[in-house]
């Protein structure tokens, strides 16, 4: 099976590797909890203590429900484990709840659901979610695609949309996928589409895996008459074109033109400073922006620009190039909605390193691209974990996994490779890093102006995420191409 | 992967097992009105910056010594100096002459803890490198997971990063004066030593082996010409360095006496507290605390330490190779917890160090031990709330050994030098040892798991408070008693005149 992130090619490194990775993480559990921590623990509480037509109207506190309901139900059954541990933790009413057991018991439950997906171990996790088992999920079912078992993956897949909901943005690869390689049973001697081969069958078997997760997964909500409920709750339009920290992708990259026009235009007196809307859009909180200069950008048209930037994945509808191909087009797409997607959540780029790190084994270029878009994307993670013990955490764990997946790429494919401007842009993070967390603090503009240096990541992160996008497209572009010119 | 990167790797991964387990609680956290070992470092501090040289060890009206006096050497002092140097950059309040008295806070506790990285970067670490790569024998796969397995070893991190100590400095010089004697460099392997033993006076167990490797090479060299001279030498460099470290003392004969009496209290019992030593053990069965006096206790201790290390002491002076040396760094050491005066139980990690570097060649003893030895400080831990840390070590440090050190297929009779049991035991000829040895491990860590379990989950009888603590040691003291034992056969049994042609370990 292809199935590993990269690795020298002595297999018996990963076992251990593995099993690094979840102990380091089993020795991170009296580490610093986010609010995420208090997230879950109230969805606990919510799914154990109400009935379940309640579970989508319930907001006594202000993380309420917004994960698909398959979510609810994987927590409904964890919440019959937690009572075991801590009863108060159940209480909806016990808001910020933290007692030692309840923070064993949440911690250990992502240890456990780790272990068993043990794949998805190149990212540190100290920032609380169940991420390491979703993208477990993830990983298997690309891997099923890649041994041929397309049913497999395509149940596995409509599980994790039913469990989180961001996985919406890879839905269109993984449909034209299916519907390509796997309806169509066969395809003309030059790769194009054949028509005739079309297998009714198929189409219906996957029709009905879709339809009996989701059945399972919305059935009850559907019946009590509250879809609507939970649609807002899932997608909430309301909460901007950013998050609180913009994640690193072009709308960061268009803020920071905004502001930077509009400061130079105050300067210039060619702006009224009273005319200029007053919220900072990067001061910690979820608010909704507008833009001072240049147009505002609404949900609509990220959409628009989320699409064309997938456009490039008809190419597998052209000429499918089996499951290396769909992989290709699935980063692409999650890239994509990444860099155009409305108020998208740093930790989104997992979605699209993951997957590639399949592809970085195999081609040189992939794993060039693959360097820089991972470690810009995991420095970029850096400001979830902002606690002054956490810090030589976070830049240990930083440091090793870079250093890992250089010298094993290295090892690979001989040689450099990353050209010299891509290798000053990953030592300026070094910079950006001791500026932010040493030099900044320091100095007197701490106060006035405290979220510069998230700005400042952000913005630094984006140009290298932006980068590795565009590379990325114009390879997938030119391999369209090459396949054009050999049918001519 | 180039063996820089693949060693950088394994520093990174234990530099980050350290600080997670630093994230833990600390000895005496949040405990008035005497806190721990983490106040006391900081009290050292507070004295050291703020009273002169000659009233450090000195109980004066501004210094208690009840409350934390120093009882360390001169080094320690220097240290508790330079630290507080740099704390009073970051905030004065934290050495702040009686007014800093059991501060406690988040800031404090972050900056103590780099203290304890720093040295361990410096020093200690670097020193594991170098031994790995230098002195130990194998494919450099082989020596890649003999630093990570070393740097992982529990009882170290779970008392320097936990606890609170400072133990990564004086088992890192030790450290280098064994590398650095290994290289052949004589001279400046006793320097080093010099400067751990003025750091921690209980490296005194270590200094039986130094002697005795050194003067078994001078007598090696011919005592008429270059023996003496490499003699005289060494003796140069240990009293010019002593005199330099104590140099703020030597004007005064009291201040002299005044340390030494602070650095061994003879005035206390055999033993406090539960330790994993015989009189500890003994003292279940026969009340000895009470039986004899406080004199004979001392000249009984003192008889059978002797006894117990002159075998081992006699033997690396006749044969003064590596091999013998960390051989008998470990039955000296050893010798002394089993059987010395105010023992505490963190003084197995002295054995500890020298087992480590066992670990390559006897990888299955190695591993036993060092899982007893932090086994045996399981109510030191649970005492001080690190017990997540604790499980989660063992366990890591376990399966990485086992794993990458194959532990389990150099278990064979011959790899594990069991010549002389199977001469022993020559009623039983058909018993595979090296089977034995194995299924005696397996025993031996389940019990030690459910000892852990028990002792944390269950309350113990109301006759019998004491109960868990006891058994842990009286356990972990049969092990140690037993592997005492094993050490002290493999270095002796080995012949004083090595056949070159299939011998692995002639150095």
């Amino acid at each position: 099976s292809v199935m590993a992130t990269p690795r020298a090619d002595d297999w018996s490194w990963f076992p251990a590797l593995a099993l690094g990775v979840s102990f380091l993480k089993c020795i991170l559990i009296n580490a610093y909890h986010s609010t995420d921590f208090e997230v879950h623990r109230n969805w606990l509480a919510i799914t154990h203590s109400l009935p379940v037509s309640k579970w989508y109207h319930e907001n006594t506190s202000e993380w309420t429900l917004d994960y698909p309901p398959l979510f609810a139900w994987f927590e409904y059954s964890l919440s019959h484990v937690a009572q075991h541990f801590d009863k108060e933790m159940l209480v909806v009413q016990n808001l910020i709840y933290t007692s030692p057991a309840t923070i064993l018991f949440q911690r250990l439950s992502v240890i456990v659901t780790d272990i068993v997906f043990i794949y998805a171990c190149f990212h540190p996790d100290i920032h609380f979610q169940y991420n390491g088992f979703l993208f477990g999920i993830l990983l298997l079912s690309v891997a099923r695609h890649l041994q041929g078992r397309h049913l497999e993956g395509a149940l596995l897949f409509t599980v994790l949309l039913n469990l989180k909901h961001i996985y919406l943005y890879i839905a269109p690869a993984y449909g034209i996928f299916l519907l390509r390689s796997y309806c169509f049973t066969k395809d003309n001697t030059d790769g194009s589409v054949r028509w005739s081969s079309f297998s009714p069958v198929r189409l219906v078997a996957l029709g009905s895996i879709v339809i009996s997760v989701g059945a399972l997964s919305f059935g009850p909500f559907i019946a009590m008459g509250q879809l609507p409920q939970v649609l807002s709750r899932l997608f909430p339009f309301k909460r901007g074109l950013c998050h609180a920290y913009w994640a690193p992708n072009v709308w960061a990259l268009y803020n920071m033109v905004d502001k930077a026009l509009s400061v130079l235009g105050v300067r210039l007196k060619l702006l009224d400073v009273a005319k200029l809307p007053k919220a900072s859009m990067t001061g910690g909180l979820v608010q909704e922006f507008q833009h001072s200069i240049l147009p505002s950008v609404s949900p609509s048209i990220t959409l628009i620009c989320t699409l064309l930037s997938i456009m490039v994945m008809l190419s597998i509808w052209c000429r499918p190039r089996g499951a290396r191909g769909f992989l290709r087009c699935l980063v692409v797409c999650a890239l994509g909605s990444f860099m155009f997607g409305w108020h998208v959540h740093e930790k989104a780029i997992l979605m699209a390193i993951l997957p590639f790190s399949i592809l970085a084994v195999e081609s040189r270029e992939d794993a060039g691209i693959f360097l820089m878009l991972t470690t810009t994307g995991h420095y970029s993670l850096f400001p979830l974990l902002f606690t002054a013990a956490e810090l030589p955490i976070k830049v240990l764990l930083m440091l090793l996994f870079t250093l890992y997946s250089f010298t094993s790429l290295k090892k690979l494919f001989r040689g450099s490779l990353l050209n010299p401007l891509e290798t000053t842009y990953l030592l300026g993070l070094v910079a950006v890093e001791i500026l932010c967390e040493v030099v900044y603090p320091l100095s007197p503009w701490q106060h006035t102006l405290p979220f510069v240096p998230l700005l400042v990541t952000s913005v630094y992160c984006s140009l290298g995420v932006s980068y590795s996008f565009i590379r990325l497209y114009v390879s997938l572009l030119r391999q369209h191409g090459t396949d054009k010119h050999k049918q001519l | 992967m180039e063996n820089w990167s693949l060693v950088s790797i394994c520093v990174l991964f234990g530099l980050t097992a350290r600080w997670a387990v630093s994230l833990n609680s600390y000895s005496g956290a949040g405990k008035p009105p005497m806190f721990g070992d983490y106040e006391a470092q900081r009290h050292w501090q507070e004295v050291t910056y703020n009273l002169p040289v000659h009233e450090w060890y000195f109980n004066t009206t501004d210094n208690n010594l009840n409350y934390w006096g120093l009882d360390y050497p001169p080094l320690t002092a220097y240290h508790s100096l330079l630290c507080a140097h740099v704390a009073k950059l970051i905030n004065p309040d934290w050495v702040e002459l009686h007014a800093s008295r059991g501060h406690e806070s988040y800031g404090h506790k972050l900056f103590m803890r780099a203290t304890v990285l720093v040295a361990d970067l410096l020093i200690y670490i670097p020193a594991v490198v170098l031994y790995s790569f230098y002195l130990s024998e194998g494919s450099n796969k082989k020596k890649v997971c003999t630093v990570l397995c070393i740097l992982l070893y529990p009882g170290l991190i779970l008392i320097d990063y936990g606890h609170f100590q400072y133990n990564s400095i004086s088992l890192g010089l030790a450290l280098w004066g064994v590398v650095v004697l290994g290289l052949g460099w004589d001279v400046l392997g006793s320097l080093a030593f010099v400067l751990s033993l003025n750091y921690k006076q209980m490296e005194l167990y270590h200094s039986l082996p130094f002697f005795c490797y050194l003067l078994g090479k001078c007598f090696k060299q011919g005592l008429a010409g270059r023996g003496l001279f490499l003699l005289v030498k060494i003796a140069v460099t240990v009293l010019v360095t002593f005199a330099l470290c104590w140099l703020p003392f030597l004007s005064d004969p009291g201040q002299i006496l005044q340390v030494v009496h602070r650095l061994f209290p003879v005035g206390r019992g055999l033993f406090e507290d539960k330790v994993a030593n015989t009189w500890c053990s003994l003292n279940v069965l026969i009340k000895i605390k009470t039986i004899l006096s406080t004199d004979t206790q001392l000249y009984f201790s003192l008889t059978t330490t002797l006894l117990a290390i002159l075998p081992s002491s006699i033997k690396l002076l006749m044969k003064p190779t590596l091999w013998q040396f960390k051989l008998a760094l470990v039955n000296s050491s050893l010798a002394f917890f089993l059987f010395s005066f105010q023992v505490h139980e963190k003084s197995i990690l002295l054995p500890a160090l020298p087992v480590c570097l066992l670990l390559n060649d006897l990888p299955l003893p190695a591993i036993w031990f060092l899982q007893a030895s932090t086994f045996s400080m399981l109510p030191l831990f649970l005492k001080d709330g690190l017990l997540v840390p604790y499980v989660v070590t063992s366990l890591a440090f376990l399966f990485f050994s086992i794993y990458l050190l194959s532990a389990f297929e150099h278990c064979s009779e011959d790899k594990l030098r069991l010549g002389p049991y199977r001469r022993l035991l020559i009623c039983m000829p058909r018993m595979d040892l090296g089977r034995v040895t194995k299924w005696k491990f397996y025993f031996s860590i389940t019990a030690m798991a459910g000892l852990s379990f028990m002792s944390v989950a269950l309350a113990p009888p109301d006759q019998l408070p004491d109960l868990f603590p006891l058994l842990v040691s009286v356990f972990s003291y049969l092990h140690f008693l037993g592997l005492l034992l094993y050490f002290n056969i493999v270095q002796i049994a080995e012949p004083l005149q090595s056949v070159r042609k299939n011998q692995k370990k002639s150095n």
